[in-house]
């Protein structure tokens, strides 16, 4: 009977590794001599570029310092930590030897051109969105820069979780399959729109929550906001909680300009977004902006108005601290900039009482801005705030959070923030890295 | 290395990234006339511009600045006449002087946000600049002397 019971039980594992393997195995795709630059068309190389910058490809695929597109960038995720790679064409460490067969095969279904499956920190589930005519330009694109040799680091990660082969698995419960298809009943801007933000421009990958295997949470969750390296990205849905709606027209201001007068400053991860996106020509970031206008829902003239009027209240009476720790915080540090006054927020001064990072669920960005200010290259170019790590204690920076949460928005406060302040003044700083680029 | 253009001349200096600008344009640079008050930005007595806009440069790191355009109180006007120090002279601002360098640094700065300011605006605005020897009600006269002088068209804007 035992010895009966004891096969079964090697069956059964016999059987499941031999699936996992068969569901896991991914053919290598030949390697190819390195094609010589000059083998791509300019004006192919030229859109790749454009393209690339709209993905914000060297975001992740630069470490801080490093050559661009060498990899070498730390990820940390709740699973371990993970070195993002070469994708310079390097023969050796970098995709040199990649046929664009393989490089699409990347993109399209997270497997490297040796077979091995990539981890989804690695945004294959939008880019299996992109279609052949861009892949071939980003293609095109990344075989002609300079090649940096610069092996890959080894992930970080625990047993199992650093077994490629289970990733197969975890494709099979949230990887869907398939390329870009208009979306029926929407307008082509729209459908453009919808391309860009959800294939190459990867906007939920940041927007969106993840559940406890990583994966983006769809549906009712989907761009509900989430944290990301420390910094929060607010909701693209009804749910975003910023005074002034975003309308198409603001969108469209916020990513050509990298700020506007009544959402804020691009900064952290999103000032790179913008510089990226930036690169697309105007009908396109109008086509994402109408695709974001649609998912924030309608524009009411009279609750902006209403939102403005009660900021610039707010604003007026930083010259007067009553009391609390937090208003007299600002009226020494912060009211020289951020003072605003009728009829119009100036976008230099950014109006902390309509600013996103005072509305928003967590106040993870409004922390990383005062501790570690926003540099000359963030969304407002040339245009920049020191830091405040050295002058603040974690309880000076909370209560000034608190204050501004407790004055500038209706929102409930942020809970734990002295922890929080605490927490994202020991991790390292993105925004440092970003200074260098 | 750190580079950036001072009062419009190009400067290259062989210092660490974090240090602060202030100590870079005192120490490294010999411009005495920008001041060293709190070292935590919130007395407004280092205040210079970059790229135009009034900063605290004791806790800018002179890496946030490489590239950029940063002008002292030396830089503000060739002659020293711009329309705030003039108006300084006229309504004899200052009493020991220390924090004026940062104030009028400022004031213009809050000049080309709120060209004709209000007394509120001055005072959100000042506010983070402080004066021990309490000049603040002649430093408010000589801002909306200088802001009339601007609006009747100088050459300064």
């Amino acid at each position: 009977m035992f010895k009966r019971l004891v096969i079964a039980l090697l069956v059964i594992v016999v059987v499941g590794v031999v699936g996992l393997a068969v569901l896991a195995y991914r053919p290598a795709l030949d390697p190819i001599t390195p094609p010589a630059r000059t083998s791509f068309a300019a004006e192919l190389v030229a859109k790749g570029e454009m393209l690339a910058g709209a993905g914000y490809c060297a975001t992740c695929h630069t470490a801080p310092g490093g050559q661009r597109y060498a990899g070498g960038y730390a990820m940390t995720t709740g699973f371990g930590t993970i070195w993002s790679t070469n994708i310079t064409p390097d023969p050796q460490t970098g995709i040199g030897r990649w046929s664009e067969a393989a490089f699409r095969r990347a993109l399209r279904e997270g497997v490297a051109r040796d077979g091995a499956h990539l981890f989804p920190v690695f945004p294959y589930q939008h880019f299996n969105q992109i279609d052949d005519a861009d892949i071939k330009a980003l293609y095109a694109y990344f075989m002609t820069r300079e090649p940096a040799v610069a092996p890959a680091r080894k992930p970080d990660m625990a047993f199992p979780l650093n077994v490629r082969a289970l990733q197969a698995g975890w494709k099979l419960l949230y990887f869907r399959d398939g390329a870009y298809g208009p979306v029926s009943g929407n307008s082509a801007q729209w459908n453009r729109g919808a391309y860009l933000a959800e294939g190459l421009a990867h906007c939920s990958a940041c927007h969106s929550p993840r559940n406890a295997l990583g994966a983006e949470q769809l549906d009712a969750h989907r761009y509900t906001g989430a944290v990301v390296d420390g910094w929060y990205a607010p909701p693209l849905d009804r749910s975003n909680p910023a005074p002034v709606r975003w309308s198409e027209d603001e969108l469209y201001a916020y990513l050509r300009h990298g700020a506007t007068p009544l959402h804020g400053v691009a900064a952290g991860a999103m000032a790179e977004v913008v510089h990226g996106l930036g690169k697309l020509p105007d009908e396109d970031l109008r086509a994402i902006a109408v695709y974001f206008a649609g998912r924030a829902g309608a524009v009411d003239d009279a609750a902006t108005a209403a939102a403005l009027a009660r900021a610039l209240t707010a604003s007026a009476q930083a010259a007067q601290p009553a009391g609390d720790a937090g208003a007299r915080l600002f009226a020494s540090a912060c009211a020289s900039c951020h003072y605003n006054s009728a009829p119009q927020p100036l976008t230099e001064r950014p109006e902390l009482g309509l600013n996103s990072a005072v509305t928003a669920a967590d106040p993870s960005t409004l922390i990383q801005v005062i501790l570690h200010g926003v540099g000359v290259d963030a969304g407002l170019p040339g245009v920049m705030m020191p830091g405040f790590a050295h002058s603040l204690g974690d309880e000076e920076v909370a209560s000034l959070a608190a204050w501004l949460r407790r004055t500038r928005s209706d929102q409930p406060p942020w809970p734990d923030l002295p922890r929080t302040v605490a927490a994202l003044r020991a991790a390292p700083t993105r925004s440092a890295a970003t200074a260098q680029r | 290395m750190s580079q950036f253009v001072l009062n419009g001349h190009p400067v290259t200096l062989d210092i660490d990234d974090d240090t602060p600008l202030l100590w870079a344009l005192r120490d490294a640079l010999h411009l005495k006339g920008t001041k060293f008050g709190c070292g935590i930005g919130f007395c407004g007595a280092c205040t210079v511009h970059v790229n135009g806009r009034a900063i605290r440069s004791c806790i800018t790191p002179l890496g946030a600045v490489a590239g950029q355009q940063v002008t002292t109180i030396e830089g503000l006007d060739p002659d020293g006449s711009h329309p705030l120090q003039k108006a300084w002279i006229a309504v004899q601002a200052p009493q020991c002087g220390y924090c004026q360098p940062g104030q009028i640094m400022q004031a213009a700065t809050l000049l080309k946000d709120f060209p004709d300011p209000s007394d509120a605006d001055i005072n959100a605005v000042m506010a983070g600049n402080l004066c021990r020897c309490m000049a603040y009600l002649r430093i408010r006269k000589a801002i909306k002397l200088a802001a009339a002088e601007l609006k009747d068209g100088s050459s300064h804007a």
